[in-house]
């Protein structure tokens, strides 16, 4: 049996944090072990921007946000084994896992879970109708699109309105697919508005709030889903179904905890959050065992994944070497953003929700009324608030994400370097989708240069060989 | 020209393939899905009932006590999991009392073995989850489960390894009688010439009757609707719970699956269509109300799917198994027990097809038994450790949630009969059966299958015909 003081399971954003925390606080041993072939997590296939605001500063796509953590790991010369998978663990934190050289034990003085979650699948929801192809989950079409380069439907519909749900309604228009519609079945959204705003209302796709799939249809492939009304009790209203035809169902129905290995050893799980009940030091009720990310509980943004991951890998080292555990950083406060479309005006009104930082400021912007005069704005805290409303509202401007791909079948995710005018968006994809690319490419490489006449360059968000 | 011609590779079909591929003849299954169990051996309890409910002297009786006896046998020679978990039959009043006395006569007379009349605190000494209002239980040591979709693929796999040859996509619409024998055509006009005919086409076996002239009886699809749960309910029961079947009829069931899986249900509704496999609000709704008599709660946030079996219920209130035109046979209007009775029935088959005047004799090389398939998740450390030096697949896990690996379901596409669809290697291997739901495993599944079949991944089907995964690649602007 080989020996660590501490192993890590799990390589995406928190499995990361917490073991550059670790090395950082004196384990010299310290092992991740991830079951995919590179690390990053989901981040990988969260192609688009919006990580990193809080952490950085500034707006990432996922792959950026991970390749800045995947340095700091190999910059920390820390092990790190993927395609492997942890296949048990026991309390007294053998750690056993399995991979193409074996299978094998690994006694660890201390152990982070790092696991991250999956998603919940249909039938842990009861759609009745028939079970044909076409009924998939967000993460695996994101999936197919994003990392195999696959579409896995032509026309959709979409149940569930998180982010997951919102960020794919966009990702599939982009790609030229029809979204019908996005059903939710609670009276609001429980995605950020930002989201709501950038990947719903400015493709023009319906959000129907209360309401949700009653039936799926057809026998070989899907053909349509009934959406009904539902009452304040979730029930459906007879007499207002609805058939919508669609090739797809897309399933954005939340996410759970991936607590397979916390079961096996009997960590003591939170009914609630259904992740292992965890205190300050993010140590779980087994000493030695810690947690952090979305094995804990859902976590929206990944900047407070990394936070949290950063103290569970620091207590990992510390119980490890024999020190007393330390918490976070008292008084170090989230900013929660804007959710749901309540934050929204009606469409065409002049309320603006900021997205510069965090604070998703509501700003009022007024026309000038005469010529010579400025726009009025109200509502901002600052300055760079008062410009983003007016350009918003003037002529707005998005940060495009996309993929393109490379003549072996890879695809590399790629972002346009600054936002470019909303309307040029189609004009812009049209180009991106005529050009296949070649390996080996870096992270910030020009691939298209002043796209479409725009100021904006296509860069490339991953490096890839 | 074929010996015999077996129409349906349901679990009926393919236990008769078996036992006829004991003979020196050529077998033709023929199968209208791409996949074989695709029908209701795919979808039903998997209960080995002990015998104690049909009529007694009907075909259902003496095949389903005989089938019984015979599975445990037949389940180790195929490889595939059995468990003898018992069964207990509960009565909640007097009529229900009254009703469980005439049960546990009737066994006896159907030579059921070791049936026994409980109360209700001796009832749930046995099972604790069960509900305080349990007064009386009549409780069957012989019954067990079965997983009969894997129990239909190893009986075909075994045939085939045989000799026996599959026709997959099959669907035969037309039979003509000749002097020899029957020319069978598919739809897409295949066609294929046999001796004898054995029709084991489930709810369609009234349809194949027709077409060599017997009209005598109709099938009519009765929905089963169900529930699963995930292995987390397992500690919900281990012995299979029945409701006395009383005035309102038969009642649903809760069982432990050979996976350790809660399976409750079914309903039993009649249907127009035998296509019609859907999962009804109302249905579920009724099987939640149904199993909340026998416990005082049940899990039913675990549920990780439900499903609808169609039984081919036939108007005869008993087995067809006879021969209308010489040289044909029916195993017609298979319902259950058809699944407990369908080695009892191939053996009955058989004994018609020799009395008829088949002259065959027994194969020297024949073999009952396969190789059991290597299930990853089950085996130690030490073994895992060794499966992976020898073939490093076994060290790729595709399915996280029951831990398969590349080698399973690459066995699975290779093995008698392989799988050829998402669908296909699932229930070979249980890759996507897990509490994911596929989510995380079709795509790892879908690129090993296009791979293996040397297909394009858009041309991968869920299960067969139509039901495609992809619409083909994004960036359709890219050049070529
Ligand atoms: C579609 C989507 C969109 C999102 N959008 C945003 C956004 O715009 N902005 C933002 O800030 N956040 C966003 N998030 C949230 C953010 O991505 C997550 O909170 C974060 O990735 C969670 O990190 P984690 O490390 O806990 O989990 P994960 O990223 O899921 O990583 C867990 C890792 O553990 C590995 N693993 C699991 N079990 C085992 C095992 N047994 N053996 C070995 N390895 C194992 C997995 O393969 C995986 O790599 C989004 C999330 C999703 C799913
Ligand atoms: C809800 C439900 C619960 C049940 N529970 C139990 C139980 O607990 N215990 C038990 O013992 N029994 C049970 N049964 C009964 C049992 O499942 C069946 O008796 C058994 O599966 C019948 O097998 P079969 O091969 O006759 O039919 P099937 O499995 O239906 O096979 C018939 C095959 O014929 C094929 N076919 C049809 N038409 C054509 C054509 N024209 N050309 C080519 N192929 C064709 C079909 O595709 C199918 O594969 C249950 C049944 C249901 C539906």
């Amino acid at each position: 049996m080989k020996n660590a003081q501490v192993v890590i399971i799990g390589g995406g954003p928190a499995g990361m944090s917490a073991a550059v925390a670790a090395k950082e606080a004196g384990a010299e041993r310290v092992m991740v072990i991830e079951r995919d072939s590179s690390l990053g997590g989901i981040l990988q296939q969260c192609i688009h921007n919006g990580f990193g605001l809080h952490k950085f500063g500034e707006e990432l796509t996922g792959p950026e946000y991970a390749e800045r953590y995947e340095k700091l790991v190999s910059d920390a010369g820390i092990e790190f084994l993927t395609d492997t998978m942890v296949t048990d663990l026991s309390r007294d934190r053998v750690v056993t896992c399995v991979n193409g050289n074996g299978c094998m034990q690994i006694k660890a003085d201390a152990v982070v879970l790092a696991m991250g979650c999956r998603e919940r699948p249909r039938g842990a929801l009861n759609v009745p109708g028939e079970r044909p192809a076409g009924v998939i989950t967000a993460g695996t079409a994101q999936k197919f699109v994003n990392m195999k380069g696959y579409l896995p439907g032509k026309k959709i519909v979409i149940l569930g309105s998180g982010d997951i749900g919102l960020i794919m309604a966009r990702r599939m228009t982009l790609e030229g697919v029809e979204v019908k519609a996005v059903c939710e079945i609670m009276e609001d959204s429980g995605g950020l508005t930002r989201n709501i705003v950038q990947c719903l209302r400015d493709f023009e796709i319906p959000l129907k709030l209360h309401h949700t799939v009653t039936e799926i249809h057809g026998k070989e492939r899907v053909e349509g889903v009934t959406v009904t009304e539902v009452d304040d009790k979730l029930n459906p209203v007879r007499g207002t179904e609805e058939y919508i035809s669609c090739d797809t169902l897309m399933l954005s129905v939340g996410l759970i905890p991936e607590n397979e290995l916390s079961k096996k050893a009997e960590i003591k799980m939170d009914l609630k959050t259904k992740g292992p009940v965890i205190g300050e030091f993010k140590q779980t009720e087994v000493p030695g065992i810690f947690a952090c990310g979305n094995v804990v509980k859902v976590h929206e943004l990944v900047d407070f994944v990394s936070d949290e991951g950063e103290i569970a890998g620091r207590n990992a080292a510390r119980f490890a070497l024999g020190k007393d555990l330390e918490a976070g950083e008292k008084g170090k406060k989230h900013v929660t953003e804007k959710k749901g479309v309540k934050n929204l005006a009606p469409e065409g009104e002049p309320v603006v929700i900021c997205t510069v930082c965090p604070v998703g400021c509501k700003i009022t912007v007024t026309s000038p009324e005469k010529e010579g005069e400025e726009f009025k704005t109200e509502g901002n805290t600052c300055s760079r608030g008062r410009a983003y409303a007016i350009k918003e509202v003037t002529s707005p401007e998005r940060t495009l994400t996309t993929v393109m791909r490379c003549g072996d079948g890879t695809m590399v995710p790629v972002k346009t370097d600054r936002p470019i005018p909303k309307d040029k968006i189609f004009e812009c994809m049209k180009i991106i989708n005529e050009k296949t690319l070649m390996l080996p490419i870096k992270l910030g490489d020009i691939i298209i240069e002043k796209i479409g006449e725009t100021e904006a360059n296509v860069v490339c968000s991953k490096s890839l060989s | 020209m074929y010996k015999a011609a077996i129409i349906g590779a349901g679990v009926v079909g393919g236990m008769t393939a078996r036992r006829l591929s004991a003979y020196d003849m050529s077998i033709a299954i023929l199968e209208k899905e791409a996949d074989v169990a695709m029908g209701q051996s795919k979808a039903n309890s998997g209960i080995v009932h002990a015998g104690f409910d049909p009529k007694p002297g009907s075909l259902k009786a003496v095949l389903n006590v005989e089938g019984n006896r015979l599975m445990e046998k037949t389940c180790a020679e195929l490889g595939v999991g059995y468990r003898k978990n018992g069964a207990l039959i509960v009565a909640f009043n007097d009529e229900d009392m009254k009703n469980l006395g005439i049960l546990y006569e009737r066994g006896a007379e159907n030579g059921v073995e070791g049936l026994k009349l409980l109360d209700g605190d001796q009832a749930r000494k046995m099972e604790k989850n069960l509900s305080k209002s349990v007064r009386g239980a009549l409780y069957a040591p012989t019954s067990g489960v079965v997983c009969p979709y894997e129990l239909t693929i190893e009986a075909v796999g075994n045939a085939m390894d045989n000799g026996a040859e599959l026709y997959r996509n099959f669907k035969v619409c037309d039979i003509k009688k000749e002097a020899h024998g029957f020319i069978i055509e598919a739809e897409d006009g295949r066609i294929i010439e046999s001796e004898y005919v054995i029709n084991c086409a489930g709810i369609y076996s009234d349809k194949i009757a027709s077409m060599v002239g017997d009209d005598s009886f109709t099938v009519t699809p009765r929905a089963g609707e169900y529930m699963l749960l995930d292995k987390e309910a397992g500690y919900l029961t281990d012995a299979t719970i029945f409701k006395v079947p009383d005035h309102m009829g038969k009642g649903v069931l809760a069982t432990k699956t050979v996976d350790g899986n809660i399976l409750l249900g079914p309903t039993s509704v009649d249907r127009e269509d035998k296509e019609d496999c859907k999962v009804t609000a109302g249905g579920l709704a009724v099987v939640k109300e149904k199993e909340m008599r026998f416990f005082d709660e049940v899990p039913f946030d675990k549920v990780i799917t439900q499903f609808t079996g169609l039984r081919a219920h036939g108007d005869k209130g008993d087995f067809i198994i006879n021969s209308p035109v010489k040289g044909f046979i029916n195993a017609a209007g298979i319902e259950s027990p058809g699944l407990t009775s369908a080695p009892a029935i191939a053996v009955k088959i058989e004994k018609l097809l020799l009395e008829s005047g088949m002259h065959v004799s027994l194969k020297e090389n024949y073999n009952p038994c396969r190789k059991k398939r290597v299930v990853f998740s089950r085996c130690s450390p030490e073994e895992k450790n060794r499966l992976i030096k020898e073939n490093s697949d076994y060290g790729q896990i595709i399915c996280r949630c029951e831990e398969v690996t590349k080698a399973e379901i690459l066995d699975a596409i290779r093995t008698n009969p392989g799988a050829v669809d998402v669908d296909g290697i699932k229930r070979r291997t249980r890759s996507g059966m897990g509490r994911c739901q596929g989510g995380f495993c079709m795509p790892g599944v879908l690129e090993i299958l296009a791979e293996e079949l040397k297909k394009a991944p858009e041309e991968i089907t869920k299960k067969g015909g139509d039901s495609k995964i992809l619409f083909g690649r994004l960036k359709a602007g890219e050049k070529k």
